[in-house]
């Protein structure tokens, strides 16, 4: 915990009523070393994981995968093929999880929420008597808040959170308002935030940094406490439409904010890297950092989850490889 | 819980002999008048190899190979030529790093993490750079044509065997020295296959000599009278019988000691990298490392949370084989080493401070010490005063910076130290009243071969790396 957090515990609810409260708050958090993160990261990026590790981590990392497709060019088709997919990832393996979740725009929920959830007043999803028992659902997510630049009115922004919620999302992945973070308006940006968050009624909220338009760690930090003061259930690293998306040192700067957080106030809050995570080595160090930072309490889907699309293919091409002893060609992996 | 496997490295990379020899004007002979020792390996104590130990007489036939050398082949090469070589050494360290690495962490103890992520790369890195300088000495600025000293004798420790042997070979080779090294015989293993290494790249025979042996084999080194230049790198007490052995002679004499390094952690600092700077600066090499950060200073105003951060994150370092890849700490290098240690850690429980390890499990066999820290301590403990060397933390607090300035300094030790703030006046201002030869800002342990690195008092003197490491091997 912070000495900032400690002295503030009481008041950590006040905050939010005094932009000056809020900045003198948010600026006498500890900085963050740049070097030294990077070290840190980079470090536990040299963990080897092997065998039963490796089998249990990219199992856990399948179903920690928010599958998306965030594209002007998705279709009903498109979104519907990745839905099934998320249910049973590897037609082959009946033992293979599903995934966290299904992301896409608030326009294609309508659609996935057939494919999850059955058809309208169906019983149960289309896909229910093939997945694993007893594992839970895939969640359904929905980006939202004119997502990714976030470049619209406020009442705008609201609405689309709404209008994803009654599709049937449960999920809503907001973007906070960089250029009023940027201009030092923090006031403004958590007041979004908290609007966006009663517009999301039921839905858990996670709320987008874009952390590579943040530029520093120091603002990663104050970002993502100033999301957790305002109520997210998670803090996401992206939106995957800048050039600079996930990186381990921004997610191990966010899982800092999430342990010290806890700490000062009781409650848990979960951090999602998106953008960039192809490949199951990357998932692992992930999942290390994960480990070495905040501990098994985030080793959950609940907790953590990684926004990607390509990487679900390549942790089933390593789960097969994993069983069979042999590499499949891509060809055996479904492309969706 | 998320369970890593064990993934250790293969050995089968490394192929020992059985027994060495000493490696004297290009091959390697059987000592003369010296017996043998074995070397083990200090997380299991398997034998690794059987170890010649080098009498007077081997000792004095080194030293004229390595005479005959230097007056004949190196001495007069000129330094083009001799860069040549020392690229040729640093290219073959890189491509043979991985079976360096093994055997570092084999005859050590050390985490191959560090072995292969640390030492191999600073190893090949001061060959590189010093092979850079053979043939500019005239631009070093120690005026035109700096003529080197002759024969140099040099003594390293078992801490960075490899890398100890890297700092003393290569500035010497590239400025025209021949060298006569021994090696710390708890770690002679890596030495040997350097010395393989000088064979595989062609180096003339007696420029490089390796005689292995405890510490007669160094004494009678140091005190042979063909010897132009010792260069020593180990504990103050041996670092102060040598000083007395040389007084009085024309030999030139470097050495690097011991050390009892502040860290000192402000209430603006950082605190999750100065957290990792703290156990990088106690807990890397296990603490054996003379530059360590084992007395850490920390503001009264964040102490108890930077030890709460700081326990937590101890709780994390994973102890145990050291060719496992995911090892944080390895096996302490001797069983002397292991009673020195628990020595001052009872002295410490007995002085009245407090105690702490996180769980952790020990193997059975090898020498083991869990990383610990002390709080409560005082400057006038034992344990805030003498060099532990091994995984162990005195923690002190100061209210004020000049109080940490002066807490710092009150040692009479002086290598390095280690400042966590994020106020760059504050920072400068400390740099620059610490007496420490390096100062680390917001790091700890850092090193690179452009940076000269020596220390103040009982530390020792000259400096080694750098433009300034080229100093101690020239006659200026």
């Amino acid at each position: 915990m912070t000495a900032t957090a400690m002295s503030a515990r009481s008041d950590l609810t006040e905050l939010g009523r005094s932009e000056t409260a809020l900045r003198a708050f948010l600026h006498g958090l500890p900085g963050v070393d740049q070097v030294g993160a990077e070290q840190r990261a980079a470090q536990l990026g040299t963990r080897s994981i092997k065998a039963t590790a490796k089998a249990w981590a990219i199992d856990l990392a399948i179903r920690m995968v928010d599958l998306t497709t965030l594209e002007g060019a998705d279709t009903p088709g498109k979104v519907r093929a990745l839905a099934a997919k998320a249910l049973r990832p590897d037609p082959a393996d009946p033992s293979c999880p599903h995934v966290g979740a299904v992301c896409v725009y608030p326009s294609m929920v309508p659609y996935v929420a057939e494919v999850l959830r059955g058809p309208a007043g169906g019983a149960g999803p289309a896909g229910a008597a093939a997945a694993p028992a007893g594992a839970g659902v895939v969640h359904l997510a929905s980006v939202a808040t004119a997502f990714p630049s976030g470049q619209a009115p406020l009442e705008v922004k609201l609405a689309d959170t709404r209008a994803a919620v009654a599709a049937g999302a449960d999920e809503i992945d907001m973007v906070i308002n960089r250029s009023a973070f940027l201009t030092g308006q923090y006031q403004e940006v958590y007041d979004e935030i908290v609007a966006v968050r009663e517009a999301s009624g039921p839905a858990h909220l996670k709320v987008i940094l874009e952390t590579g338009e943040l530029s520093t760690y120091d603002n990663v930090r104050r970002a993502s406490w100033l999301a957790m003061l305002a109520g997210a259930d998670f803090i996401k690293t992206s939106t995957g439409k800048v050039p600079a998306a996930a990186t381990p040192p921004v997610t191990l700067v966010m899982l800092e904010a999430v342990r010290d957080f806890r700490a000062a106030t009781g409650r848990q809050v979960g951090v999602k890297p998106a953008g960039g995570i192809k490949t199951t080595k990357d998932a692992i160090r992930y999942l290390v950092l994960v480990n070495e930072t905040v501990g098994a309490d985030w080793l959950d889907p609940d907790w953590f989850r990684f926004g990607a699309s390509s990487l679900l293919n390549d942790l089933l091409m390593q789960r097969t490889k994993l069983t069979t002893g042999d590499y499949a060609g891509p060809d055996h992996f479904t492309r969706d | 819980m998320f369970e890593y496997a064990p993934a250790p490295e293969s050995r089968s990379v490394v192929r020992l002999q059985p027994a060495y020899g000493l490696f004297v004007g290009g091959e390697f002979v059987d000592p003369t008048d010296g017996g043998s020792f074995t070397s083990i390996n200090p997380a299991s104590e398997e034998v690794l190899a059987e170890v010649a130990a080098g009498g007077v007489g081997d000792v004095d036939r080194a030293v004229r190979a390595a005479r005959t050398a230097y007056d004949r082949v190196w001495g007069p090469m000129p330094g083009r030529d001799r860069a040549k070589y020392l690229f040729r050494i640093a290219r073959l360290i890189q491509e043979r790093s991985r079976e360096l690495a093994v055997l570092e962490s084999l005859d050590n103890g050390k985490p191959i993490k560090e072995s292969r992520d640390v030492d191999l790369p600073l190893v090949a890195a001061h060959f590189f750079y010093y092979a850079g300088w053979a043939d500019k000495l005239d631009h070093a600025g120690f005026g035109p044509g700096p003529r080197p000293l002759g024969v140099a004798a040099q003594i390293i420790p078992w801490n960075f065997p490899l890398l100890m042997l890297a700092w003393k070979i290569a500035p010497a080779l590239a400025t025209g020295n021949t060298v006569v090294l021994k090696p710390a015989e708890t770690t002679s293993l890596t030495a040997l296959l350097f010395a393989e290494i000088c064979q595989q790249a062609d180096l003339p025979a007696g420029v490089v000599n390796i005689v292995t042996g405890a510490g007669e084999t160094g004494r009678a080194l140091v005190e042979h009278h063909d010897v132009d230049k010792v260069a020593f790198t180990g504990s103050t007490e041996v670092g102060k019988a040598i000083a007395r052995a040389v007084a009085g002679t024309d030999t030139k004499l470097t050495l690097e000691l011991g050390g009892k390094a502040a860290n000192i952690v402000f209430d603006d600092a950082p605190v999750d990298q100065a957290v990792e700077g703290i156990v990088n600066g106690i807990f890397f090499n296990q603490g054996h490392v003379c530059c360590a950060g084992s007395r850490l200073l920390l503001q009264e105003s964040v102490a108890d949370q930077v030890l709460a951060s700081l326990r937590r994150r101890m709780a994390l370092l994973r102890v145990g084989d050291p060719l496992d890849k995911n090892t944080d700490i390895g096996a302490i290098n001797s069983a002397a080493q292991l009673a020195r240690i628990r020595e001052l850690a009872d002295a410490g429980t007995a002085e009245g401070t407090q105690r702490w390890s996180p769980p952790c499990e020990l193997p059975e066999r090898g020498f083991w010490f869990a990383p610990t820290i002390f709080t409560g301590v005082i400057q006038a403990h034992r344990i805030a005063r003498e060099e532990i060397f091994g995984p162990v933390l005195s923690v002190l607090t100061f209210r004020t910076p000049a109080e940490a300035v002066e807490k710092a300094n009150n040692t009479p030790y002086g290598l390095s130290a280690g400042v966590w703030t994020e106020k760059g006046s504050r920072m400068l201002w400390l740099a620059d009243r610490l007496r420490a030869g390096v100062v680390w800002a917001n790091t700890f342990n850092k090193f690179d071969p452009t940076s000269p690195f020596g220390g103040y008092q009982e530390s020792g003197y000259g400096r080694e790396g750098g433009r300034h490491g080229l100093e101690a091997y020239l006659n200026v």
